[in-house]
């Protein structure tokens, strides 16, 4: 039925199948949207946020989809600005991955925000000394960035390329993509950083607050590392699970195994200023202000607890950058459990400084508070999930994404 | 008439914490004078919108060594304000009188300051404002009620900071007399252990008090630098208002 917009030489399933697969997928994603809509309705009441917690669930989601999509970018610039050509091959899903996290992010922060329609005071009433400003001005532009190197790969489609001067338009900007690489790469390391500084300004909250240099504290510099560190391990398991979900390969392994490898050494290169950080931050920043570390965890296993540094920066955290560095990513099973716990540690990370920074007691005399998202934060979060997925599933569908994909399925 | 605005005003308040008994007088003329609404269930108080709340603390000791205090915590309006530093809409601004104010129609409701903020000073619109039938009539026509959905915080009562100064000008004055402008809470309190007035005013009372031995402020090490001081004799009170290592370490070592 749809035979005519499947990009040629490559097989995919019947229509009625990927019918069945888009209703699926619909249902979930229809769930998300009665949730959205109630809280925007009736307001953040629906959600379990409060006045200690005033970021939750979403803000950890739109933390961890900005770095997990820095695949996009930094993929980007490894291709046409440094010239690594065999990432040609997946620069594709790497846009499109890029796409839909930074579309995610934006939804999101429309719900999160208490009035949204008045989200565009914070472009008109700008506050210059604000990190939250330049995160709201880079994700923005970024965003039209990445709708710019999307186009293209729409406009490959084959029904659509038949059209001349879409076909000459489509050419020409895939000509002049690295200079979209380019300013993509400029506003990814600002708004990465960014979303590390809005944490790390608040010397009013020991746990998130460093020190730094210039106007920027060490969590935007970590932010960016840890970004490009996790980025292209996410694109590579989207890949991997693709190829699990279609039954076909789509991209030679020595492909992925580069992403894990980039990923592997950007990840070890972030953990050892990360590990130096905290050691500063344990035994300087945290002392200055008459605290101690203990008292930034509520003890070892609480929901709170010193399990979860353990678990970023080692379980999550060095166990996958010595897996990915290593020959051990050579074998397939590595490789995905190294991009996955790579991936896993980055969220906690963002967790941390979004959730944790907020669960610590500010006073002395004031207790832990513990939060736990609402059914309808979770139906959004799992709503932009779905989205993603549809997303992926049209774009693969219709659109040439890899351009091995004829080789490997002869 | 024309009159020159002046610097020589920045108001701050002093709580004498040994003479406060928690009775809460403070806080229902706060929500009175400010239009603080109330929802027919606040069992989340996590959720409830106070511009000032009381914090009871204890000594920790067993009874009958028991101590207690109360500890009011309006905003501090700090003069290192973190929260106005990381307003993305710039709704939020230190005057030229020491208020951190807070333009509710220009707020969209993001939270960073609420993040920011350690003192929980700042309070979300989770709900549409409702004034229960019959209460409207007591609304403060000073005060403009808030939205659901945008933050708002204690204001130290501008509004009666612009009616004293109005009065003022209209008698050629500049600089206000002590106690010409005080806030609802200080003038509600039954033991006046609220203490509000221009510390740049030497004569002034809370300029004296600031001077105490005895008075500190709270979260002093987070660098915050807040308007708001206390005083107690009690050292186990002042201790409990900020962290220290040594302590920590003690306990340690016990």
């Amino acid at each position: 039925m749809d035979a005519a917009l499947i990009p040629p030489g490559v097989k995919r399933c019947s229509f009625k199948k990927f019918l069945i697969w888009i209703a699926c997928v619909s249902v979930v994603l229809a769930w998300g949207v009665y949730a959205m809509i109630l809280c925007f309705a009736k307001g953040l009441n629906q959600t379990n946020l409060n006045d200690y917690f005033g970021f939750g669930l979403w803000i950890t989601l739109d933390l961890a989809v900005i770095a997990l999509g820095a695949g996009a970018f930094f993929s980007g610039f490894l291709r046409y600005i440094i010239g690594i050509d065999e990432l040609k091959n997946i620069i594709n899903l790497a846009v499109i991955v890029g796409w839909i996290c930074y579309g995610s992010a934006l939804m999101i922060l429309g719900l999160d925000v208490g009035q949204p329609l008045r989200g565009w005071h914070i472009f008109w009433y700008a506050n210059v000394h604000s990190m939250l400003t330049e995160v709201a001005f880079c994700i923005s532009t970024y965003f039209l960035v990445l709708c710019i190197e999307y186009l293209p790969i729409i406009l490959e489609n084959p029904e659509l390329d038949k059209n001349r001067f879409i076909h000459i338009f489509s050419h020409n900007l895939h000509e002049y993509m690295y200079i979209f690489a380019a300013v993509g790469t400029f506003l990814s390391f600002f708004h990465q950083g960014s979303l590390g500084g809005v944490f790390g300004v608040l010397y009013s909250r020991p746990f998130a607050f460093r020190e730094g240099f210039f106007v920027w504290p060490w969590t935007f510099f970590l932010f960016i590392l840890s970004a490009v560190g996790s980025g292209p391990a996410f694109t590579l398991l989207i890949a991997w699970a693709l190829q699990k979900a279609t039954g076909r390969k789509l991209v030679k392994y020595n492909v992925l195994e580069l992403m894990g490898k980039i990923a592997g050494i950007m990840l070890s290169i972030y953990l050892v200023f990360k590990l130096i950080d905290t050691y500063y931050w344990a035994i300087h920043i945290l002392p200055e202000k008459g605290m101690t570390i203990t008292q930034c965890y509520q003890g070892w296993f609480g929901p709170y607890g010193l399990w979860l540094l353990v678990a970023e920066l080692g379980i999550f955290g060095i166990v996958p950058a010595l897996i990915l560095i290593s020959p051990l990513r050579k074998k397939e099973f590595f490789l995905i459990i190294g991009a996955l716990f790579d991936c896993i540690g980055i969220v906690i990370n963002r967790f941390v400084f979004t959730v944790q920074t907020s669960a610590i007691p500010t006073y002395p005399f004031d207790k832990w508070v513990v939060y736990s998202p609402s059914w309808q934060e979770w139906a959004t979060t799992i709503m932009v999930i779905a989205l993603g997925v549809l997303v992926i599933s049209l774009s693969y569908r219709y659109l040439p994404l890899f351009p091995q994909e004829k080789e490997l399925n002869p | 008439m024309h009159v020159e605005s002046s610097h020589a005003e920045k108001y701050v308040m002093v709580i004498d914490i040994d003479k406060c008994t928690g009775c809460g007088a403070c806080v229902i003329a706060c929500s009175q004078e400010n239009n603080i609404p109330v929802r027919t269930d606040e069992t989340d108080k996590y959720r409830s919108i106070n511009w000032l709340v009381i914090y009871r603390i204890t000594n920790g000791e067993p009874p009958p060594k028991t101590k207690v205090a109360y500890i009011p915590r309006p905003c501090m309006h700090c003069d290192h304000a973190i929260c106005v530093h990381v307003c993305p809409a710039q709704a939020t601004d230190k005057d030229r009188i020491g208020v951190v104010s807070q333009i509710y129609p220009r707020c969209f409701g993001c939270r960073y300051c609420m993040a920011a903020c350690p003192y929980h000073a700042r309070v979300f619109g989770w709900w549409d404002p409702v004034f229960p039938k019959g209460t409207e009539r007591g609304l403060n026509p000073d005060v403009s009620t808030r939205m659901r959905g945008v933050v708002e915080k204690c204001s130290f009562c501008h509004h009666r900071y612009q009616k004293a100064r109005d009065k003022a000008i209209a008698e050629g004055r500049v600089i206000l007399k002590d106690g010409e402008y005080i806030t609802a809470c200080a003038e509600a309190c039954p033991t006046k252990a609220i203490y509000f007035g221009n510390i740049k005013d030497p004569n002034s009372k809370v300029a004296k008090l600031v001077k105490s031995p005895f008075a500190f402020r709270l979260l002093e090490k987070f660098g915050t630098e807040p308007s708001v001081y206390y005083i107690s004799r009690q050292e186990w009170v002042r201790r409990q208002a900020d962290y220290y290592l040594e302590e920590i370490h003690k306990k340690a070592h016990e």
